[in-house]
This record gives C-alpha cells, sequence and structure tokens, in this order.
C-alpha cells in the first residue's frame, strides 16, 4: 500500500493559536501523507491538535487561529492557499467530514434523506428523481435497515447508530477521495462502535477511499488502522506501520498511551466480607410521561425488578449501554429519583423508605460522584468551598470544614493551596479529584459513582481509577461503580452486574463474568470492546 | 476580573457608563448648583435657552428654572428607576425561581398569574394603580415596579429550569442541602447574570412609565420630574417648543445610556459571545 502516491500530504503545517491560549502554536511543523486505500489514525489525547488537524485541512479553523506556514497539498493543490470558493468545491465532493456527534451534526428540522439529497443537488445537476435512487442506494450501502424508511425520518428518529450510518453515508455521497472522520465512534456504544468500525472499514477497501481517523483510543487503532500517528502537544511524536507502533512503540509517549489502555482481565480476585452493607431487591423505576432528565416521552421501565447486595469494602460494578437504565439506578441509590418499588437496606435502615427529610440527614453514609467533571462543580464556588459544603451543611463549622477540605485535597492528590481557585482553573481529571474529596467530606460508607473516569483521558482514567482504589484501602469504602467501559469496569470492581433496558441479565465475580461469559448480551459486549484482539495479546505475553 | 475587561473593550459601553455617571453626577451636585427649590418662581416665564446668563436653559410657563429642574429630575428618575427595578426584579426571581425549581403545580398556578399580568397593557395597569392609590412618588415608584415584574419572572424560571438538573445541583442534594439552600446557594447565583442584564430594560422602560404618567399629569406634581415638564410644556408646545424638549432630550439620554450599559454588561456577562 505504501508505494501508492499519496493524496493527501501535510509538509511542516503549522497552526498559530490566538494570544492569550496556553501554547503558541496548535500544530507545529506536522508532516504526514495519506494514501489512496489506507486508514491513517492520528492519536492524541485531549489538547493534543488532532482535531485543529482536521479543520486546517478543510480549512474550517475558527477567524482566531490561522494557518501559520506549511503546505498541505491535496491532488498537488497547496489547499493551504486555496481561495474560499476552490475550498467550497474541495469541500464535501472531494473530502468529506465525519464528526463525533451525529446529532448536532444534522440539522434537525429537515428529514435524513433530504440532508443527503443535498449533497446532490449543490455539487451536481441531477434530476430530483435520480437523486432519490442514489440516497436510497447509500443507506442501503451503509446498512441502515428500511432505507426507505430511514430517508423519511428526523435525526431526533433514529438512534446515535443509525445517525452515525446516515452521517457516512452523507460523506460518501459523491466518492471523495478522502475522508476525515474526527471521533467518529467516541460518543456510541460499544457495540454500535464495533459496528460502525467494521462499516468504514468495508466501505473503505470497497472504494478505495483515503480515510484519515482522528481517536484518542488505542483500541479503536487497534482495531482499523493501516498507519498510526501519535500527536502530543502539537507535535508528531511518532508515526509508523500500526503493528510497528502498537508492537513495538519507540516514543515514551507512545508507550504511556498504550501502556494506559487498561488490560481485559480482571486482577486476581481479592477477599470479600461476608456481610453486606447494601442490599437492593426489587427495585422498580417506571417513567410514564416526561422523564427525569427530559428523556422519553413513552412509558419506559427504566430499572426493573433488580436485586443486588454489595458486601463491605468491596466493589460493585454495574455495566450496561446507553439506555440500559444504570444511571437511573444509580440515581435511585442515592435517592436523587425514588424508587417506584423495592427496597434499599442499608444499615439495617430501608433507605428506599426514608422521607425527604430523612434522607438529607442520612445522605452522609452514601455519596455520588459524577460523571462530567465540568457540570459536576457549581463554577461560582471555590474549589474549597465545593468540598466543605457537604460537612457545612451537616453542622460543622465553617473554618473547620474548610481546613479538612485542605486536608482532603493532599489526600486525593491536589496541592492544598489550589483550594482557592475556580473550578475552571483545573484540569479534567482534577476536577474529578475534587468531586471525589467533595464526596469524601462527609466520611460515607457507600460511594456511588456514576462512569467517573469516562470523560477523562486514558491516561488521566488510570490515575483516578488507581487514587479510587487507593482510597478504598485507607477508609474500607464499599463503591458502587457505574460504567459503560466494560476495561474500566475489569480494573477496579470485585464484582459485577450487566444491565440491558433496565434489567440486570448477568451477574457475579468480575473474573468469572469476563472469563466466561454465560449471557449472549454480555458475550456480544466482550467480543465488541476495540482492540480486543489486541489487547488479549498483549495481556497473554504480560502474563 | 474577565468580565470587567471585556465589558471595557467595547466603546459603546463605554460610552454608556460616562453618560449615566454623568446622569447621577447631575442628580448628586443638584442641591450644590441649586440650593434654591427647583420648584420655586425664579425669574420671568418662558425665557428662552441662552437669552439670560441667570437660566442657561430658560425657563417654563410659571417662571422656574430649567436647568434647576432638570438637575432635580435627575435624582427622580434615577430613584424611581432604581427603586420600580429592584422591586421588580426581587419579585420576578422569588416567582421565577419557585416556578422553575419545583416545576409542576407551583409552575403552572404562578406561571398562569404571571401570564394574567402580562395580559395587561402595562401603561393601563399603572393607570388603574395610580388612579386607586393616589400619585405620590412611593405610590408611582411602587406601582412601576409590579407592573415590571413579569418578564424578569420568566427569565429566571427558564434559567432555573436549564439549571436544576445540572449536576452541581444534584451534588449538592446528594451532600444534603434543602430546597432553600440549593435555591439560593448553588441555582441562583448561576442563573444572575441574564436577569441582572435584563434589569437594565426594566429600568430604562421604569423611567419612561413614570415620565409618561407625569406627561398625562398623573404622576406626583410636588417633585421636580423630567416627566412633570413635560406635561407643562405641552400647554405651550407649539411656540416654546423647548420647554417640553430639553427633559425629553435629558430622558433620550438616561434611557440610552441605561441600555448601552446592560447590553455591554450582556456582552460581558453572556460566556457564548467570549471571543467574538
Amino acid at each position: 500500500m505504501s508505494e501508492d502516491a499519496p493524496i493527501l500530504s501535510l509538509e511542516g503545517l503549522s497552526v498559530r493559536l490566538p494570544a492569550g491560549a496556553d501554547r503558541s502554536h496548535a500544530l507545529s511543523n506536522v508532516s504526514l501523507s495519506v494514501a489512496a486505500n489506507e486508514i491513517l489514525c492520528v492519536v492524541g489525547e485531549s489538547g493534543s491538535g488532532k482535531s485543529v488537524m482536521a479543520n486546517a485541512i478543510m480549512r474550517l479553523l475558527p477567524p482566531e487561529v490561522r494557518i501559520s506556514g506549511g503546505r498541505m497539498v491535496f491532488e498537488g493543490r497547496d489547499l493551504a492557499q486555496a481561495t474560499a470558493a476552490a475550498m467550497r468545491a474541495v469541500r464535501g465532493e472531494h473530502i468529506s467530514m465525519i464528526f463525533q456527534e451525529p446529532m448536532t451534526a444534522l440539522n434537525p428540522l429537515r428529514t435524513i434523506g433530504d440532508q443527503i439529497a443535498e449533497m446532490f443537488s449543490v455539487h451536481t445537476d441531477l434530476s430530483k428523481a435520480d437523486i432519490r435512487a442514489k440516497v436510497l442506494s447509500l443507506l442501503a450501502d451503509v446498512r441502515i435497515a428500511e432505507p426507505a424508511a430511514a430517508a423519511k425520518a428526523y435525526p431526533h428518529e433514529l438512534s446515535g447508530g443509525q445517525r452515525q450510518r446516515a452521517m457516512i453515508a452523507m460523506a460518501l455521497a459523491l466518492h471523495p477521495k478522502l475522508l476525515i472522520a474526527d471521533e467518529p465512534t467516541t460518543a456510541l456504544d460499544v457495540t454500535t462502535q464495533a459496528q460502525i468500525l467494521k462499516l468504514i472499514r468495508d466501505l473503505q477497501q470497497r472504494r478505495n477511499t483515503a480515510v484519515l481517523f482522528i481517536t484518542h483510543d488505542f483500541g479503536v487503532v487497534a482495531e482499523i488502522a493501516d498507519r498510526v500517528v501519535v500527536m502530543q502537544r502539537g507535535m508528531i511524536v511518532e508515526q509508523g506501520s500500526a503493528s510497528s507502533v502498537l508492537n513495538n512503540p519507540q516514543h515514551a509517549y507512545t508507550r504511556q498511551l498504550i501502556a494506559a489502555v487498561p488490560p481485559l482481565k480482571a486482577p486476581p480476585p481479592r477477599k470479600l466480607a461476608a456481610e453486606d452493607i447494601l442490599t437492593m431487591s426489587g427495585l422498580s423505576k417506571t417513567y410514564r410521561t416526561g422523564g427525569f432528565l427530559g428523556r422519553g416521552a413513552r412509558v419506559t421501565a427504566a430499572v426493573k425488578d433488580v436485586s443486588l447486595n454489595l458486601p463491605r469494602g468491596a466493589t460493585l460494578g454495574i455495566v450496561g449501554e446507553s439506555g440500559s437504565g444504570k444511571s437511573t439506578l444509580a440515581r435511585c441509590i442515592v435517592r436523587l429519583i425514588d424508587p417506584d418499588n423495592g427496597a434499599i437496606m442499608l444499615d439495617g435502615k430501608d433507605w428506599a423508605a426514608l422521607s425527604r427529610k430523612d434522607v438529607r440527614r442520612e445522605t452522609r453514609h452514601i455519596q455520588m460522584v459524577f460523571q462530567d467533571p465540568f457540570a459536576s462543580l457549581n463554577p461560582r464556588r471555590r474549589a474549597a468551598e465545593l468540598v466543605a459544603q457537604g460537612p457545612i451543611v451537616h453542622g460543622t463549622p465553617r473554618t473547620e470544614a474548610i481546613a479538612e477540605a485542605r486536608n482532603l485535597f493532599t489526600l486525593v492528590g491536589l496541592d492544598p493551596s489550589a483550594g482557592d481557585r475556580f473550578p475552571h482553573e483545573f484540569s479534567g481529571g482534577q476536577r474529578q479529584r475534587i468531586g471525589l474529596a467533595r464526596a469524601l467530606a462527609l466520611k460515607p460508607d457507600v460511594l456511588v459513582a456514576d462512569e467517573p473516569v469516562s470523560a477523562l483521558d486514558v491516561s488521566v482514567q488510570a490515575q483516578v481509577l488507581r487514587l479510587l482504589s487507593e482510597l478504598r484501602e485507607r477508609f474500607g469504602l464499599s463503591i458502587i461503580f457505574i460504567t459503560h467501559d466494560l476495561r474500566v469496569a475489569a480494573q477496579i470492581c470485585d464484582l459485577v452486574a450487566v444491565m440491558r433496558d433496565g434489567a440486570i441479565v448477568e451477574h457475579g465475580r468480575t473474573s468469572d463474568v469476563f472469563g466466561n461469559p454465560q449471557h449472549p448480551y454480555t458475550q456480544a459486549l466482550l467480543a465488541s470492546i476495540p482492540g480486543g484482539d489486541f489487547t488479549r495479546r498483549r495481556d497473554a505475553a504480560n502474563a | 476580573m474577565d468580565a470587567a475587561r471585556r465589558y471595557f473593550r467595547s466603546p459603546a459601553a463605554v460610552a454608556g457608563l460616562i453618560l449615566l455617571l454623568v446622569v447621577i453626577a447631575m442628580a448628586i451636585s443638584a442641591t450644590w448648583l441649586y440650593p434654591r427649590d427647583p420648584l420655586s418662581l425664579a425669574g420671568r416665564p418662558l425665557l428662552w435657552p441662552f437669552s439670560n446668563p441667570r437660566f442657561p436653559l430658560g425657563t417654563d410657563n410659571s417662571g422656574r428654572d430649567i436647568a434647576a429642574q432638570i438637575f432635580y429630575g435627575a435624582r427622580i428618575s434615577l430613584l424611581i428607576g432604581g427603586v420600580a427595578t429592584a422591586i421588580a426584579i426581587a419579585i420576578g426571581i422569588l416567582v421565577g425561581a419557585f416556578a422553575g425549581y419545583y416545576g409542576g403545580r407551583v409552575d403552572n398556578v404562578l406561571m398562569r398569574i404571571t401570564e394574567a399580568f402580562q395580559t395587561l397593557p402595562n401603561f393601563i395597569l399603572l393607570l388603574v394603580l395610580v388612579a386607586v392609590f393616589g400619585s405620590t412618588l412611593t405610590t408611582v415608584t411602587i406601582a412601576v415596579g409590579v407592573v415590571a415584574w413579569p418578564a424578569p419572572a420568566r427569565l429566571t424560571r427558564a434559567e432555573f429550569l436549564s439549571l436544576r438538573n445540572r449536576e452541581f445541583v444534584q451534588a449538592g442534594r446528594t451532600l444534603g442541602m434543602s430546597d432553600i439552600q440549593l435555591i439560593l446557594g448553588e441555582i441562583l447565583p448561576n442563573a444572575l447574570p441574564p436577569v441582572v442584564v435584563y434589569a437594565s430594560v426594566v429600568m430604562a422602560v421604569a423611567i419612561l412609565l413614570e415620565s409618561a404618567l407625569a406627561f398625562l399629569h398623573l404622576s406626583d406634581p410636588n417633585v421636580a420630574s423630567w416627566g412633570n415638564l413635560i406635561g407643562l410644556g405641552r400647554d405651550v408646545l407649539r411656540v416654546q417648543w423647548y420647554v417640553s424638549a430639553i427633559p425629553g432630550v435629558a430622558i433620550l439620554v438616561t434611557v440610552l445610556a441605561v441600555s448601552l450599559v446592560g447590553q455591554g454588561l450582556n456582552d460581558a456577562l453572556n460566556p457564548r459571545l467570549k471571543g467574538r
């Protein structure tokens, strides 16, 4: 493949950031090339400049961010010098792009078929009937079930995976030479992700398209890449064929990123206490209209008859895809949502039956860590104050609570003097540590963590997980850990429960469930993990 | 502060602030520059501006100094604007916060009341209130405030609706905070910026409403207000038009200043406009 002439080559591309940004250049001196019929993966953590690169190629940078040097040669033409009119002809027809979140990339007021048809009406002179036929064949090509129905559907009527398929159909409509995919599977569930990756792979081979695939996940790289470019802080630190980069990484940063991909195998099981600290029995929650977070307007059983128990000091993982009800379950456990039926026994008391007032008093025994480190901290309070809030509410004098909060900062690996700063001055990982400190400030017995590491980069993820298991040892915490990422669950959970459509389909020791899955759904989940073969081989080699 | 820096980057906002400061300076310096009662007779009636150095802006139909009335009128306009806005915003935040936070039936009841107020034309309602309770400065101010609260209430409600299910509010709930603590401590500070910005609109409207009342001779006749002066000038509008025009310009400048400041605040506090 490497002898093919490159479709696109970047030669010493630099992109300047406006004054006041955290560095002077988003990209400095980036050189790479993509040949026809290959998938080039650009890997890096958030802030590495990989998305800026995609936007630079499409010349879609925000006005204050400028290309300051280098060439972008596409089929013999330098796109860095092309006029706006010339770029319009290139975009969509010769280079097209798919995005991370198909819901925001699609126009909610027009049907899918209309939006794909627009590609043809803008760039070609085909008749209406021809366009319609083309749209349907494209939708069939991306393997949407019932293309005719999908063409008439509005974006919100399709699932996330179907929307991404529609986006891909739109991107491939005019047989572009180059497809830029910016984290196209990050927002999708693991089983859907596997299907989309396979689809991109198939279409790319069938049509000989060059693909520039941007991702942060080395698992995805292992799944799809022919060649790999690793980026850090706007510079390319390593590039080479997928197998050489994955199996024989040269640069320290690449090694660190690959090492941060968690192993799929559960660590040796810990001894669990015989006594349960929390027991759920027959827990149910049904939504009729509206819904707690405005989702779903019909009758949906979000949690169906869930019975689980959490031994003292253990970590129970609840894994499932989006919509499986795992977040609702977590919110029922901390009584952010009142369950319809069932009991939650905590220390001999039925937590599900307590009144609102009693819940407020007893809440110090059970605390929650939230998913989004940006949304879960009040932007107008200082960090120390955020951590001290809980104890203050429960009657600790303010100065004492603030002093205690500073101690907690040290405990979660933050500088105690950082307590005077506001949340926006911290990075995502640091914010999640603040969230953890806030939950620990009340000295809870049970910690409910709802996707606490999903919004973080892999290397940060590993640090936070390590911190969590340290704290677990230190305080004898019992943890309920909600996640969609089976690899994360394998790392930290003693027990795991697999949830689907509100019900638990399988639960048990992590090593049993992941090593010898019984339910077909668990088997499908495990098979869909991107880069599963690669990790398994690596794990076997390390064992 | 970031917001302050963004504010001072806009020339229009700075100009508005300067104009507003001039009006405030006029209000403060009134007693010092014009120690006599502005409503006492000072000279010959209907002197044109610049014709007599003692009365730079001339005199009105009963021989009162227009310049003195303009300076004292700034006090009344700012007082009515400020207090009425405070009343409107306070009621608005209270109603909006409860409606938005609790939702459901509370929201329904409060919003129907708000709509009942909104469907009545502001000025007609104001006329009724003044007709019933009399036209002293206090009643006029309160009446203007009571007329202007529905819009801030709806705005606050919308902010609360979008904020009440944010994770940081849920986090507060899991820490055991009561509803009042959540409303005042967690949600309100985040809901406030757009309401503060809207306050400038309410203030401009309040000043105009008072002037309109005064024009109809329905405001407090015992204070020197711009509206009263315009109302007085109505009788001599065709020949001595300056009696109405001068306070008119004063109102225009003040309302413009307040609006520019509000616009500047909006640009400075609204994060979505950052970097534009």
